[in-house]
């Protein structure tokens, strides 16, 4: 059984989003991990980049594929996981401890939008 | 319109096992049962077993069988003893692949092909229908048999043991027949991982009894993930991605499988003249200096303009490095030439460079 957060907002494409004042911190679910298998790269976007809701802002490559990354929110990439440059394989550790990028949001009101931890645990019992 | 998937005899075992089960080649099979990379290093550093009982099998027999096969087959079979295997490919007239294939030579009046799942009833009826003229009878036993391959260091060592038959007399490429329950069973050492191995076919009855033999002696289940990886690790082609219809073995850097002084086949005068004047294009391999991944399909360009694309392409296990074959045009192929595949919205550099990632460990 994958771990979900409560506290958490997730999109059906499962990316969860924790949003602290206008600041999202985003990264794929323990569902999508463990899905995925094996991840041996991350491909992030860089700090400055634009990223829009239900739009791809990279990409998780497991052995096998690569997988589209969707940003659940729009705004400003303000920092990204430089650790998953070298140890990707962390996301398959702990996929909510081990973040991929983070966001300013350019609209708070969009994470009304994403599945609450309920909601989304639906999804992954499908 | 959802395809109707077969089962293998061992489909039951792999959901028991927990494997995770997808579509290939119109079989429902197993890509990994603990994970890619455990499996891949299984067969490099132990041993591992492969379900592939999907692969086609094709029984050419009668009068004419040595001369209908040298008709069919890229390879030269001429005056190899009973036992030995070739592979090689069909071709079309102009050259693409019908398939790769391996035949096994029971003796010079019967031939056993062991042909791709994907392709099996395409092949079953290009082989019959290059059949008139030539005494032979063609019955696909692709239902009868099931097969498993037993890959690595220690695949010898561990079936042996397992099946109490002498198998280190069995050389490289050479097969033996044996009698197992009253059945007559097939072991070859061949494989497709680059290391050695055997590949056995028998009844249902008799790979199911097998599989659960090697599962209680604790041999590691391997999926079509690792059996991916692995085969591209050592230069391999999968036919659908290094070969197809519109892809000849002369273009695919397979020319010594292609025995152009071989009397005729079908398809010889367009791969010689191909062979000859030159190809405009051959696949080649990529070495890129990033940890991106190349998959099948991205673009490789030279200062943007498209000049090949990915066939196959992964982060070799073996070495860590991100490498692919790719099908590149003239006269970018060249080895050490500067290249760029598109991977998503970026452009990586690689190196042209020869499409083998790690060592074949053949026991020879």
């Amino acid at each position: 059984m994958s771990k979900i957060l409560d506290d958490l907002r997730y999109a059906d494409s499962h990316e969860w989003v924790k949003l602290e004042g206008d600041i999202a911190t985003i990264g794929i679910t323990d569902y999508a991990q463990h899905a995925l298998g094996n991840i041996v790269y991350v491909d992030m976007p860089e700090v400055g980049d634009e990223v829009t809701q239900g739009e791809d802002f990279g990409a998780v490559e497991s052995v096998k594929a690569a997988s589209d990354l969707i940003s659940p929110v729009s705004g400003e990439v303000v920092e990204i996981n430089e650790a998953l440059e070298d140890e990707p394989e962390l996301v398959n550790q702990d996929a909510f401890a081990n973040w991929i990028m983070k966001v300013k949001v350019s609209d708070p009101s969009e994470i009304e939008s994403l599945l609450d931890a309920a909601a989304y645990a639906k999804i992954c019992e499908e | 319109m959802e395809e109707k998937l077969i089962k293998t005899c061992l489909h039951d075992r792999h959901v028991k096992l927990g494997a995770q089960m997808s579509p290939f080649g119109g079989f429902d099979m197993p890509i990994q049962y603990k994970g890619i990379t455990e499996e891949h290093n299984a067969v490099r550093q132990n041993v591992g077993v492969f379900d592939v009982s999907h692969m086609g099998e094709v029984r050419i027999s009668g009068p004419d069988a040595f001369k209908f096969v040298s008709h069919i087959f890229t390879n030269d079979i001429s005056g190899a003893p009973d036992g030995q295997i070739f592979y090689g490919m069909m071709c079309y007239d102009n050259g693409g692949t019908v398939d790769d294939l391996l035949v096994y030579k029971v003796n010079d009046e019967e031939y056993f092909l062991v042909i791709n799942a994907s392709n099996i009833d395409k092949d079953v009826d290009w082989i019959k229908s290059h059949a008139e003229g030539f005494d032979v009878k063609i019955e696909n036993e692709s239902e009868y048999y099931g097969e498993v391959a037993v890959q690595g260091p220690k695949a010898e060592e561990t079936l042996e043991k397992l099946m109490g038959l002498p198998l280190q007399d069995i050389s490289f490429y050479n097969f033996k027949t044996f009698d197992a329950d009253g059945e007559t069973i097939i072991v070859s050492r061949t494989g497709y991982t680059g290391e050695d191995g055997f590949e056995v076919y028998g009844s249902h009855k008799f790979t199911q009894a097998l599989w659960d033999k090697l599962m209680d002696a604790g041999v590691q289940p391997c999926g079509l993930g690792c059996r991916d990886t692995l085969r591209f690790e050592v230069g391999l082609p999968l036919y659908g991605d290094e070969l197809a219809a519109d892809i000849t073995p002369i273009e695919a850097s397979l020319s010594m499988f292609v025995k152009l002084d071989k009397p005729e086949f079908i398809g010889k005068e367009a791969l010689a003249s191909q062979k000859g004047n030159g190809v405009t294009r051959r696949i080649v391999g990529l070495e890129l200096e990033c940890n991106a991944i190349p998959r099948h399909g991205y673009p490789v360009e030279i200062e943007g303009k498209k000049v090949g694309e990915i066939t196959t392409g992964y982060r070799s296990i073996s070495t860590g490095k991100s490498v692919a074959m790719a099908m590149i045009d003239k006269p970018y192929d060249k080895l050490g030439t500067k290249v760029e595949v598109r991977i998503r919205k970026k452009v990586f550099p690689a190196t042209v460079v020869k499409k083998r990632f790690y060592d074949k460990n053949y026991k020879k």
